[in-house]
C-alpha cells in the first residue's frame, strides 16, 4: 500500500518530448484512471511509474521515496499487460508463482498464494494448463492473478481490456472494480476508452499531447470538463459542441437561434465574446420525452434528419447552424426524417467555453 | 459402339503416379539405388582396384572386422567428442555475439554481414588458412607468442595430441558460430518483448530474464541449428583433411577421414561403406535427439501472444 507522486515528470525521445511535465499525486488505494487518446503519452507516463522507461526529468516516488533510479524489480509494483505477457513455457500456476519464485519465497508460500489468487479470480481449473490453451479471457484473468499474487505496492493496468470483445471487456471490467475492492491497493489504470475511465475510476485523469488537462472524479469530469477536448472526450455520444456568440444576455448562434445564457454562467461572459457552446444529448430532447428534471430550461425548435433507435432511447440527429447536433429522446416514438420537433435544452447543465482558447468560462 | 477401354497411362486412377514419375525416378536413381548399391558394397570384399571383387560376397565379415577395430572405434569416439566441444562452443558463442547485436542500435545490418563472412568460404580454405596459422614454423601464431615473448619455443600446434584436435575445433568453431549467432539473433528479433518486461516487473534481475525467459524462448532456435551443425560435424572431413590429414599417427581421425583412407587410399571400398552405414547411424541418432528437444521446447510456444 502506497502512494503514488508524479513532480513534473517529462519523457523525451531523443530531442522530442513527449510527456510535459506531470504533476500527479495518487492517495493510498486510490483507483486512479489515465486516459485519452492514443499518443496522448498515459501509457508512457505508466511505463516510467513502473521503471521500464527512463524518466527524462522530474521525479517519481512510490510511498516515501523517490524511485526514478531503481529498477522496476525494486519498486515493488505490479503490472498487467495490454498483451498479457503471460510466459508461453510455464503453466498458469508457474505462471502465478513465477515472482514469488524469484523472490525466493518457500514452496509452501507460493502454494498457498497462488491458490488464494486463483480463488479470487476463478482459475482453480486451470491451474495446470499452458497459456497457449487459454481464451483472451482466461488469459488475461491469468494475468491480473500474477499481479495479485505478490501483495505489491501497487498494480499498474496497461490498457488490460483492449484485446478482449466487447462482451467480455464489459464483464471484466465488472471484475476489476470487485477485484479492486477485495484486494485494496493503489491502482493506476491506462486506457483509451472513457467508458472504463468512467465507470472504474475514483479519479480520472485526461490527457492529451503529453499535458494533463484535467484530474477530477467521474462526476466531476462529466459534468465540470475544463475544456472542449475534455468535454467532447468524455461522455458517450459525445458532447454538442456549437460555435455561437453571446449577444446581451443571449447565446446566438449563427444561424440566428438563440438561447439565453445560462444564469450559472451569466457573469462570466462578456458582451460580444465569441464561445463554444456545450450540451449533452441527454441534455437536448424532445419536449415530453427527457429526463424529467425541474430547472433552468429553454427552447429550441430543430429538424431531425436522423433516429437511431436503441430501445430505451433514441438518437436524434439535428443541426444548428450547420453544426451537426445529437439530441437524445426517452419513451419510444416513431420519428420520421425531416420532422421538426421542439426540444428542451437543460439550460443548468449547459456548458460555455471560450472559442480562442477552448476552456470552459467556469472553471471550479 | 463400344468405347475402347484407355490404355493405362490415361486412366484416371494412374495419373497422380504419372505426375510425380520424374521425381520418383530421380529419387530412385540419384538416392535409392546408390544407396542400395553401397549397402551391398559393404557386404562384398570390394576393392577399388579389383572390379571383380564387388562379386565377392563376404556376409557380415566388413561389420566384424570394424567392431573389432580399435582404431574405428577411437575414430568414432573422437568425432563424438569433436561433436559435442564444437557443438557447445559454437552455441555458447553465437549466443553471445547474438545477445551483443540484439543490443546494438547503430550499424547492425552491417554487423551481420561481416559476421556471415566466415560462412562464406570454402571449408578447404578455412582449413588451409589455418593450417598457415597453426603451422609451427612459418605459422603467424607462434610467430606472435615469440614476437610477444609469450613463448620460447615453437608450440607444434598441429602435432601434439591435445592441441591439433584443439586448433581442428578452433577452426571449425571460428568458421560455423557465425550458424548460431544468426539463427538465435532471428530468435532474438521474434521475442515478444512484453514477457521480458512482465519479468522485470515481477522482481528479475536481468541474469534472471535471461535464465527463465529469454533462453526458454530461444531453445528451439538452438535446437534448429544443434540439428544442423550435428549434421555438419558429423560428416567433418575437408577441414580435418586439409589441416591434418587425421595425422599425424591418426591423433585427429575423424569418422569421415577414416572412411575415406580406407575407401579411396587404401581401396578397400566395401569396408569403407560398412564404416560410413555405422557413422549414419550416429548422425540419424544426433538428428533424432535434437528434433525429440526441438518438439518439445515448441509445444509450448504455439498460440500464445
Amino acid at each position: 500500500m502506497a502512494e503514488i507522486k508524479l513532480n513534473n515528470v517529462i519523457k523525451r525521445y531523443g530531442k522530442t518530448e513527449v510527456v510535459h511535465g506531470i504533476n500527479l499525486d495518487i492517495a493510498h488505494n486510490e483507483f486512479v484512471v489515465l486516459v485519452g487518446p492514443s499518443g496522448c503519452g498515459k501509457s508512457t507516463t505508466l511505463r516510467m511509474i513502473a521503471g521500464l522507461e527512463d524518466i527524462s526529468d522530474g521525479t517519481v516516488s512510490i510511498g516515501p521515496g523517490v524511485v526514478n533510479d531503481l529498477p522496476p524489480r525494486k519498486r515493488n509494483i505490479s503490472m498487467v499487460f495490454q498483451n498479457y505477457a503471460l510466459y508461453p513455457h510455464m503453466s498458469v500456476r508457474e505462471n502465478l508463482g513465477f515472482g514469488l519464485k524469484i523472490a525466493k519465497q518457500d514452496e509452501a508460500t507460493i502454494t498457498a498464494r497462488v491458490d488464494e489468487a486463483a480463488d479470487i479470480l476463478g482459475l482453480d481449473e486451470l491451474l495446470e494448463r499452458t497459456p497457449a490453451e487459454l481464451s483472451g479471457g482466461q488469459r488475461q484473468r491469468v494475468a491480473m492473478g500474477r499481479a495479485i499474487v505478490r501483495h505489491p505496492e501497487a498494480f499498474l493496468f496497461d490498457e488490460p481490456l483492449s484485446n478482449l470483445d466487447a462482451k467480455l471487456r464489459v464483464q471484466m471490467r465488472t471484475e476489476i472494480k470487485k477485484l479492486h475492492q477485495k484486494v485494496k491497493t493503489t491502482v493506476v489504470y491506462v486506457t483509451h476508452d472513457q467508458v472504463e475511465a468512467m465507470t472504474l475510476a475514483d479519479r480520472i485523469v485526461v490527457m492529451k499531447d503529453g499535458h494533463i488537462e484535467q484530474v477530477g472524479t467521474p462526476m466531476k469530469v462529466f459534468n465540470h470538463p475544463v475544456n472542449t477536448f475534455v468535454a467532447s472526450f468524455i461522455g458517450s455520444p459525445p458532447m454538442n459542441l456549437l460555435p455561437a456568440t453571446i449577444t446581451g444576455a443571449d447565446v446566438v448562434f449563427a444561424d440566428g437561434k438563440s438561447l439565453p445564457v445560462p444564469t450559472r454562467l451569466a457573469d462570466r461572459v462578456r458582451d460580444g465574446q465569441e464561445v463554444i457552446f456545450g450540451l449533452r444529448p441527454d441534455d437536448l430532447t424532445p419536449v415530453g420525452h427527457g429526463i424529467a428534471e425541474s430547472g433552468d430550461s429553454a427552447r429550441l425548435t430543430l429538424d431531425v434528419t436522423l433516429s437511431e433507435l436503441l430501445g430505451t432511447e433514441t438518437i436524434l440527429y439535428t443541426s444548428i447552424a450547420g453544426q451537426e447536433a445529437q439530441g437524445k429522446m426517452f419513451g419510444a416514438r416513431e420519428v420520421a426524417p425531416g420532422e421538426t420537433l421542439e426540444f428542451d435544452v437543460a439550460m443548468d447543465r449547459a456548458h460555455l467555453f471560450d472559442a480562442a482558447t477552448g476552456k470552459s468560462v467556469r472553471v471550479d | 459402339m463400344a468405347t475402347k477401354r484407355p490404355p493405362f497411362w490415361q486412366r484416371e486412377q494412374y495419373t497422380p503416379f504419372l505426375l510425380l514419375l520424374p521425381a520418383i525416378l530421380t529419387l530412385l536413381f540419384v538416392v535409392l539405388l546408390p544407396l542400395l548399391f553401397s549397402l551391398y558394397t559393404s557386404f562384398t570384399g570390394y576393392r577399388l582396384i579389383r572390379p571383380e571383387s564387388l562379386w565377392q560376397w563376404i556376409g557380415f565379415r566388413n561389420y566384424q572386422r570394424i567392431f573389432a577395430d580399435g582404431d574405428f572405434w577411437t575414430a568414432f569416439g573422437r568425432t563424438i567428442i569433436f561433436l559435442t566441444i564444437a557443438l557447445n562452443l559454437e552455441f555458447l558463442f553465437g549466443l553471445g555475439i547474438a545477445l551483443l547485436i540484439n543490443k546494438i542500435t547503430w550499424g547492425q545490418r552491417t554487423l551481420r554481414t561481416i559476421m556471415m563472412f566466415p560462412m562464406m568460404f570454402s571449408p578447404i580454405l578455412v582449413g588451409y588458412q589455418f593450417k598457415f596459422v597453426f603451422n609451427d614454423n612459418i605459422g603467424i601464431l607462434n610467430n606472435a607468442l615469440q614476437s610477444l615473448g609469450l613463448s620460447d619455443g615453437a608450440i607444434p600446434w598441429l602435432v601434439d595430441k591435445y592441441l591439433a584436435n584443439f586448433s581442428i575445433i578452433f577452426a571449425e568453431v571460428w568458421m560455423s558460430t557465425s550458424v548460431f549467432a544468426i539463427l538465435l539473433l532471428a530468435g532474438l528479433f521474434a521475442m515478444p518483448r512484453d514477457p521480458l518486461e512482465a519479468a522485470k516487473v515481477d522482481g528479475c534481475n536481468p541474469w534472471q530474464v535471461f535464465r527463465h525467459i529469454t533462453l526458454p524462448f530461444l531453445m528451439p532456435f538452438v535446437f534448429i541449428a544443434m540439428t544442423i551443425r550435428s549434421l555438419d560435424v558429423a560428416r567433418a572431413y575437408d577441414i580435418v583433411d586439409v589441416m591434418t590429414g587425421g595425422g599425424p599417427a591418426g591423433r585427429t581421425e575423424l569418422l569421415w577421414t577414416l572412411i575415406a583412407r580406407t575407401g579411396y587410399d587404401n581401396a578397400r571400398m566395401g569396408q569403407a561403406n560398412a564404416m560410413a552405414y555405422v557413422s549414419i547411424l550416429l548422425s540419424i541418432a544426433f538428428t533424432y535427439y535434437f528434433f525429440t528437444k526441438l518438439l518439445a521446447a515448441r509445444k509450448y510456444m504455439g498460440g500464445a501472444e
